[in-house]
């Protein structure tokens, strides 16, 4: 238990500093990389919760898909030239603006929600395959089934834009 | 025991990543063998005898090479990039089963070190992240040849991914698991995978050729458009990474095929030597390797027959043959899963 109490604090360590590096970096690629940091060391977090299935989809789906395609994006761009965008001094008041107060909204959510405190991880077995895909296919099937629909909705809408000539 | 168990864990690691080492070591060595019998040559024949110590020279060459960094490179990832590429390449082997368990005084040591429940995915997400070695280290060379490399390495890596996801998905729904070690048991004799889901095998294989960038599917690399490709800045034994990467990609990935379709470390007739359980496990291992071996073969084999594909050709290949080909075997899977609980 000691052990895994260490882990959680390097792990949380890691995750906020490289968080912080994706708003400070100058190259966007620096910052693409240290948010993928970010997304593996929220993996680490769902591990130590007993959370495997969702551990190793977080890591498939962010790190692996859309993380590369950031990549990819910043590659083709060539936004590697630092300083080459300029923000105003207004864009720069008015994000931190935004900013705080998303995180102030946060906050008073949480601060509402009681918390509960998860006495020993290693018990509790939602994050496991098994009964996961149990409670998904049974009690949220619907939610489950509405959602993949959305999801192809997206895909089909997006090979449409791709598309250059309608016929 | 406990910290027996942390030893033998540890012992386990330890030589599962010296093994890999040195598989992807002398298969260099195997690869020119192949290569000078195929063009009708000889192949390193001065280093030892049948050039047994080639892969010992070639290595210290790598290492005594000069070492050069483009000035206009980013310096950190130009040297991340390598340095990734090595260590995702050895991660899978954790969760490969290389042989059943050894029982010595009473205590069960399995063959595997990390037995988690989703072996399967495990494996998904490795794969995953393997291109990030190679974009990263594209990218920081700041150079075009490089850049174009490691484009197409990410998009072919995508593009393979999915097809290859889906022919395993197959296997999972057929075996109820995701577990690699409870896969291989179910194999058990000669019930290998591969009389169920010949399709699926097919496209597995010519999936692991394009996500270990082996020819025909060598585009990343392809020397005479892009010269080395993501490695054109690459020397000394940051190189030497990058092209040893690959061998271990070919052996990880041939312990998968044999793993998921050849029953890894089951045998026919293994029931009817009447040898103890430790012994059975040992011939398991060897024949494990065998399996192993004969896939490397098979890579080195494609890679000397077939000439490489054009890059339209290779897209087209992936999302037009292989994801749909992958799409109607999972069908037919769940069709014969249904017909066989209800009769």
């Amino acid at each position: 238990m000691v052990f895994s109490r260490y882990l959680f604090f390097i792990l949380s360590f890691v995750a906020i500093y490289a968080a912080l590096k994706v708003l400070i970096s100058k190259s966007p690629m620096h910052s693409v990389l240290y948010l993928t940091l970010a997304f593996f060391a929220i993996a680490g977090h769902y591990i130590l919760l007993n959370a495997q299935f969702l551990a190793v989809v977080h890591i498939i789906v962010y790190a692996g898909a859309i993380m590369v395609l950031f990549i990819y994006t910043v590659m083709l761009l060539n936004l590697n030239i630092q300083g080459e965008f300029p923000k105003s001094k207004f864009a720069n008041i008015a994000s931190t603006i935004a900013g705080g107060l998303l995180l102030l909204t946060l906050i008073a959510i949480f601060k509402s929600y009681d918390l509960k405190v998860i006495a020993n991880p290693a018990l509790n077995q939602i994050g496991l395959v098994k009964s996961l895909g149990k409670v998904l296919f049974e009690d949220y099937f619907l939610p489950f089934e509405l959602s993949s629909v959305l999801f192809l909705a997206a895909m089909v809408g997006a090979v449409m834009l791709g598309k250059k000539d309608i016929y | 025991m406990d910290g027996n168990y942390i030893l033998y864990k540890f012992i386990l690691a330890s030589a599962i990543l010296l093994i890999s080492l040195l598989v992807a070591m002398y298969s260099t060595l195997f690869e020119r063998k192949l290569a000078g019998f195929f063009q009708d040559r000889l192949g390193p024949n001065r280093a030892g005898i049948f050039g047994i110590f080639q892969p010992l020279a070639d290595g210290l060459k790598l290492f005594f090479k000069e070492e050069f960094m483009p000035g206009s490179a980013d310096k950190f990832l130009y040297i991340l990039g390598p340095s990734l590429t090595m260590m995702i390449a050895l991660l899978t082997s954790a969760v490969i089963p290389w042989g059943n368990s050894i029982i010595i005084n009473g205590v069960e040591y399995s063959l595997q070190v990390a037995d988690i429940n989703v072996g399967v995915l495990y494996v998904f997400a490795i794969l995953s992240i393997g291109v990030y070695g190679i974009m990263i280290g594209g990218w920081a060379s700041n150079n075009k040849y490089a850049l174009i490399g490691a484009v197409r390495a990410a998009s072919q890596m995508i593009s393979y991914e999915l097809a290859m996801s889906m022919a395993i998905i197959s296997i999972v729904m057929m075996s109820g698991t995701l577990s690699l070690s409870e896969i291989v048991n179910q194999q058990h004799g000669f019930h290998w995978n591969i009389w169920y889901q010949p399709l699926g095998f097919l496209l597995f294989l010519v999936c692991a050729f394009a996500e270990c960038n082996r020819s025909p599917f060598d585009l990343p690399e392809c020397e005479t458009e892009l010269i080395g490709g993501y490695h054109t800045e690459y020397s000394s034994m940051k190189l030497g990474f990058y092209l040893f990467a690959e061998y271990i990609n070919m052996f990880i990935s041939s312990a998968m095929i044999a793993t998921l379709y050849f029953g890894g470390y089951n045998f026919p007739f293994m029931d009817d030597l009447g040898l103890s359980h430790n012994a059975i496990t040992m011939i398991g291992t060897i024949v494990f390797f065998i399996k192993i071996s004969f896939f490397g073969f098979v890579f080195m084999w494609v890679r000397w027959t077939l000439p490489r594909f054009r890059y339209d050709q290779l897209m087209r290949l992936g999302w037009k043959t292989l994801l749909p080909l992958a799409l109607v075997n999972i069908v037919i899977t769940g069709f014969v899963i249904m017909l066989k609980n209800h009769s």
